[in-house]
């Protein structure tokens, strides 16, 4: 399965809260980042987690997000970031 | 005297609650699950009892001495340093050390990053090379607060990090372990690599701390 992101493109995580086992942390769901790191073919978790073949793999990547755009007052400083791993199915073009 | 020990040494003092048995608690739900599965794959003889007890002993006996060494390694020799960065598990290799078949990538400390590790859905942690993770690590408090205010989670482990010091959060939430490679303490100019990764603890790996101070 081919990448669909690069490094350095703008993304944005769906905004979806589907029952059952998921690895997107809802608190970067609807949030906007950037791919620091394109790091390969996973198999997929959400079928893995219920003894399917989580097969395609999909791409996974490496998102930066501005700690300060998560969070309503965050209180550290501005250049603070946060990177969490994100697999394509949870990342449109933003 | 309510207990008959030792009553003529001037033991005497009241009821004492007893710390309660292991069993005191009800097993919950996969507390049984794992008894069971473990209990029948004996039985079907997937494997014996003495070979759960001898993988239990070994998850039990790791220690934060392995990736200790690849930090002090890492602080001495440059190569070394960016191997490690690109592919821990392979860097691992080479020093004879088995960081398993998961993926584990290090981050590094500069004079404008501070990292620190959280994994906020579960406890996903380098395991093989820093041992097993602490209990505060697979606390809610832990795992909320520390993508939602960083900087006061650092202060509460005793860490403040400079203002203008980019504090990154990375959350190990797929199917990737990190490990922070902290930076080398000043002071420790010519030291070797024994003496190096006494300095650094699991704590820094993890983020929350920095290493030991020469001398301390």
């Amino acid at each position: 399965m081919t990448a669909r992101f690069s490094v350095g493109d703008p993304v944005r995580v769906r905004a979806a809260f589907p029952p059952g086992h998921v690895r997107t942390p809802f608190f970067v769901r609807g949030k906007a980042g950037r791919v620091t790191q394109v790091l390969g073919p996973y198999r997929n978790p959400e079928e893995l987690a219920y003894g399917r073949s989580g097969e395609p793999a999909l791409p996974l990547y490496r998102v930066v997000f501005e700690t300060a755009e998560l969070w309503d007052g965050y209180q550290g400083a501005p250049q603070d970031t946060t990177l969490v791993d994100i697999y394509e199915n949870w990342l449109e073009g933003a | 005297m309510t207990h008959d020990h030792d009553s003529d040494r001037g033991h005497d003092h009241g009821p004492h609650p007893y710390q309660p048995d292991l069993e005191a608690a009800p097993l919950t739900h996969y507390q049984a699950m794992t008894q069971a599965v473990g209990e029948l794959l004996i039985e079907k003889g997937v494997f014996s009892a003495d070979e759960l007890r001898a993988m239990l002993e070994a998850i039990d006996a790791k220690s934060p001495a392995a990736g200790a060494r690849m930090v002090a390694r890492a602080w001495c020799d440059d190569a070394f340093k960016a191997r490690l960065l690109t592919d821990v598990n392979k860097a691992a290799e080479e020093l004879g050390i088995d960081a398993g078949a998961i993926p584990i990538r290090a981050v590094e400390n500069t004079p404008d990053v501070h990292n620190v590790i959280v994994c906020t859905l579960c406890s996903c942690y380098p395991r093989l090379l820093i041992g097993l993770p602490p209990d505060w690590y697979k606390s809610r408090a832990y795992r909320s607060r520390t993508v939602r205010e960083p900087r006061r989670v650092l202060a509460e482990f005793g860490t403040a990090i400079p203002e203008d010091v980019e504090v990154r959060v990375h959350d190990s939430t797929a199917d990737l372990r990190y490990m922070v490679l902290p930076a080398r303490p000043a002071g420790t100019e010519g030291w070797d690599e024994t003496a190096l990764a006494d300095l650094v603890t699991r704590d820094c790996m993890i983020g929350v701390s920095l290493p030991k101070s020469p001398g301390a």
